[in-house]
């Protein structure tokens, strides 16, 4: 078993920035990753979770602030005596090498005897169940062939940590679902701390044990997926992760008053703008009032309707807002029509307010 | 490890950084100071060595100058003009029509060009002069003659002849690149005939077209060999040659020919940058694919290849004319030689081999300097950010602004007051200096390969190396250059292959025959009516050597490409 010698690292990192030029692509990024744990950075093009994962693997301009893996201060290190492993976006294997020769690469540079290069080359591939392939050239490899024989030429080196550069974004969407999944076995048995950057929610949600949500070069939200989901502490956070009604309106003695429209009582004692935010799948449509002290019911008219075959998406007018609301569909069941008048069910515990 | 950066960073840069003062040294010392000196020379007083306008106003004053001046530029741009109704038909055929003379079209772009124009320059006379053998023909059966190679008009026609191919390959390439839904847009938005070819085709391939013709203007204007081979001596270049080679090199007027030489080359490449600037149109358009193409009708494909074979006769006619110059034993008054002999081969062979020894020594030399230079260059402007790196390339690029007879004349006044270290011979005279002359002047190809080798090499190959533990020096032995190989030895071959057939800046710097290479030798022979046989077999050997360099680095391009296809797409 690979693991017993590694040294799997924590990552400090403490109050980062970083500039191309005069732009500020990252802003004071302060983060704590356990050893060991999967780690996923989830934000929109352009949020700087790449130039994250490459100032930590030590490429890019030079930020300032720390980071420390496994204590170690690596900043003003050369990415050659980081001992970090990087697994590219585009695998960059070597066209010119055959698939052993990639593998074995980073066992020359550190001077690893040669007999024994031999042996921990064939247990990497082993790792990733491509041995077979060893003499093949990459051109000659499928995407998600490629994409294995990556990751055993990173982790054949023993890395401290484990760094991903949305592995999966050049796979088609089945042997996504499948690759996520190896990853995530390679990683718990190798015990190796690893960080997963990606822009598809999914992906993160189903990978990590915790993640950061990133936008415009800030950190927004670190926390496990279903406390980022459950409980976003702003407006970005929570409509980047899955879909959210955003209201606009003010809080003022205990009542939530929509802009132009409804008021709703709510647990709350500040007097100031909010935002309320519900969640389309929390909500629930009625063709009349029901009865229900664990919720509010507001009436609106259906806008427009989205089958999406497990769902049916309604977009329904609630006084001058348009509120999604989610309704599971079975065999048989009835699309509402526009125009319908419907009565929205609005669950207390449901609701959430953010500035 | 608290502060390892300054320590470290001085440490990694101080290579690539001394690579790069080396090379800026070379250049300013073999390129720079020899251009500089030229134009300081052209501005100064002979005597007194005070700044003076005289030797231009001495210039534009002598009749025979004047006459010099007008002639280079009407034969330059008329020879723009020919070669356009050379390519403009074939790039249009094959852009637009879908037929089998596409292949002819594209190889025939080629092979003018593995000959310089000196080579065939006197062999056309025999085929196209007022007693050769066309002219023969024509007088016989139609009673009319066609002077072709009367005076200026020889050299227009040869010129046009080898240099339509750079106007046919910009501009087929400019065709090629059009997105096909540009030409359907303007279909569907009601634009059809002549007016969608004015407003869409036309436009969109106007740089490329201008970019080539700016290419022609510029190689007919500085070129040495041809007029000097069809001893055409009322232009500028040659005077340039012959003011320095009979008066000496403190003659000014060889100097006031080279600055407008170089002023007349900068402003053919402004306008061919102004043509080009903000219309890389390549990249704006996602498809590419060129034209809709339709099928020719019978008839029209019957015109259509007798256009192209008609073509082709003419592009052929100076190998044409040079194999049976070299083969023939007496070939003069007659349509054809009056026998054939392989007498000019066995003399070549005896009596001329340090021609061919002196030229693959010096060819091969100046090539492996230029993709040395011209790897380092490429990884010192992309791949560091050392300050003024930029100004690394620009310098080397500049070579292409300089004729050939101006860099010679450069040498000879730079370097005729030093001697060889170890010797007494002036180093102007030295045969390494020709070397060198030749390895500046392919500079700027050479170079224009490694960048575009080294563009092709993914940058998160080179970070997948330095991240699994390899320094710089390992990534770049390992990595980088292995993966520019291929662009290395292309650069190199074409490198080779044209330093092997230059003549002007030869033709200035060699002192003896015994250090020549085979250019000048095919310059020698063909100055005696005795010698054309043996010029024409040398001139044979010159254009193996070249069409054998051009193919080797086609070959090597097209492995390379295979071999590094990746094809991360595939399942």
């Amino acid at each position: 078993m690979m693991s017993q010698d590694n040294q799997t690292s924590a990552i400090s990192i403490k109050n980062l920035g970083l500039s191309f030029g005069k732009t500020e692509v990252l802003k004071g990024v302060n983060l704590d990753i356990k050893a060991g744990e999967f780690f996923s950075f989830l934000g929109p093009s352009g949020s700087g979770k790449s130039t994250l994962l490459r100032a930590i693997s030590g490429f890019g301009p030079t930020p300032t602030g720390s980071i420390k893996i496994g204590g170690e201060e690596v900043i003003g290190l050369p990415a050659w005596q980081r001992n970090v492993g990087m697994v590219f976006q585009s695998y960059a294997l070597w066209p010119h090498m055959s698939v052993r020769k990639n593998v074995a690469f980073g066992l020359e540079e550190r001077k690893v005897p040669k007999t024994e290069i031999a042996g921990r080359v064939d247990e990497a591939l082993d790792l990733v169940a491509l041995k077979h392939l060893a003499d093949r050239s990459p051109g000659q490899l499928s995407g998600g062939q490629q994409q294995r024989i990556a990751l055993a030429r990173t982790v054949v080196v023993k890395p401290r940590v484990l760094l991903l550069d949305e592995p999966l974004s050049n796979l088609d969407a089945n042997l996504r679902v499948q690759m996520r999944r190896d990853i995530l076995a390679l990683q718990r048995s190798l015990d190796l701390t690893t960080i997963f950057v990606t822009h598809d929610q999914e992906e993160a949600n189903t990978i990590s044990d915790r993640m950061a949500v990133l936008d415009a070069g800030i950190i927004q939200q670190i926390g496990t997926p279903v406390a980022l989901y459950d409980q976003p502490v702003n407006r970005f956070v929570a409509s980047f992760l899955g879909t959210a009604n955003i209201i606009k309106g003010k809080v003022s003695n205990g009542n939530f008053e929509a802009e132009h429209g409804f008021t709703l009582a709510v647990d709350s004692k500040d007097n100031a703008e909010k935002n309320l935010i519900l969640r389309p799948q929390s909500l629930t449509l009625y063709p009349s009032p029901v009865e229900n002290t664990k919720a509010y019911q507001l009436k609106g008219i259906i806008e427009y309707s989205e089958f999406l075959g497990d769902s049916v998406r309604y977009a329904v007018m609630v006084s001058g807002h348009s509120v999604l609301v989610d309704t599971s569909h079975h065999r048989g069941s009835d699309i509402l029509q526009k125009g319908s008048a419907v009565w929205v069910s609005i669950p207390k515990d449901q609701i959430l307010l953010l500035d | 490890m608290s502060t390892p950066a300054p320590s470290f960073l001085s440490r990694v840069n101080l290579g690539p950084k001394a690579l790069a003062i080396f090379i800026a040294l070379f250049l300013i010392l073999f390129l720079a100071i020899p251009v500089a000196k030229v134009f300081i020379v052209a501005f100064q007083d002979a005597s007194t060595g005070a700044f003076t306008l005289v030797n231009f106003l001495d210039f534009f004053n002598t009749s025979l100058f004047r006459e010099s001046f007008w002639n280079s530029f009407y034969v330059a741009a008329v020879s723009v003009v020919l070669a356009s109704i050379i390519a403009l038909p074939l790039a249009y055929f094959t852009s637009r029509f879908n037929f089998a003379g596409t292949a002819i079209i594209q190889t025939l772009g080629i092979v003018p060009l593995i000959m310089p124009p000196f080579v065939g320059a006197v062999a056309m006379q025999l085929l196209f002069g007022s007693n050769g053998s066309v002219n023969l023909l024509l007088d016989e059966h139609l009673g009319f003659t066609i002077p072709f190679m009367e005076g200026l008009n020889g050299v227009i026609f040869v010129q046009s002849i080898h240099y339509f191919p750079f106007i046919l390959i910009n501009l087929s390439a400019a065709l090629a690149n059009i997105d096909r839904s540009m030409e359907e847009s303007a279909l569907s938005l009601g634009s059809s005939g002549m007016r969608l070819f004015r407003r869409i085709v036309f436009p969109l391939s106007m740089p490329g077209y201008v970019a080539g013709a700016s290419i022609v203007f510029i190689k007919v204007f500085d070129d040495l060999g041809t007029p000097l081979l069809l001893n055409v001596n009322n232009m500028l270049a040659p005077q340039a040659y012959l003011r320095i080679s009979s008066v000496g090199i403190s003659d000014p007027m060889g100097y006031v020919i080279s600055v407008i030489l170089v002023l007349f080359s900068l402003f053919a490449m402004w306008i061919a940058f102004l043509a080009m600037r903000g219309k890389d149109y390549a990249t704006t358009q996602k498809g590419g694919g060129g034209l809709m193409k339709r099928d020719l009708s019978p008839m029209e494909q019957v015109g259509a290849y007798a256009l192209i074979l008609f073509i082709l006769f003419i592009v052929l006619s100076p190998h044409l004319a040079l194999s049976l110059l070299s083969f023939g034993t007496i070939w003069s008054f007659s349509v054809l030689p009056d026998a054939y002999t392989v007498a000019h081969y066995q003399e070549v062979f005896s009596s001329a081999g340090d021609f061919i020894k002196n030229t693959l020594l010096y060819a091969g030399m100046a090539a492996s300097i230029d993709v040395i230079i011209g790897t380092s260059i490429a990884y010192i402007v992309w791949r560091t950010n050392i300050k003024g790196r930029k100004l690394l390339d620009y310098l080397a690029m500049s070579a292409l602004a300089v004729p050939g007879v101006v860099l010679g004349i450069g040498y000879l006044r730079t370097f005729y007051q030093y001697d060889t270290p170890f010797t007494d011979i002036p180093l102007a005279n030295f045969w390494l200096i020709i070397v060198i002359a030749l390895a500046i002047r392919r500079l700027p190809y050479a170079l224009r390969s490694c960048v575009a080798a080294l563009q092709q090499v993914s940058i998160s190959l080179e970070e997948a190396s330095e991240s699994l533990g390899a320094r710089k020096i390992n990534t770049m032995k390992r990595v980088v250059i292995p993966l520019m190989m291929g662009g290395i030895l292309a650069g190199f071959v074409t490198s080779f292959a044209t330093a092997a057939v230059e003549l002007s800046a030869t033709i200035m710097l060699v002192s003896s025959e015994a250090d020549a290479p085979i250019a000048y030798g095919i310059y020698v022979f063909m100055q005696s009516a005795a010698g054309r046989g043996p010029g024409a077999a040398l001139g044979i050997l010159a254009v193996i050597i070249v069409a054998l360099g051009t193919y080797a680095s086609n070959r090597i391009i097209q492995n390379s490409n295979r071999k590094n296809a990746m094809s991360p797409d595939q399942h």
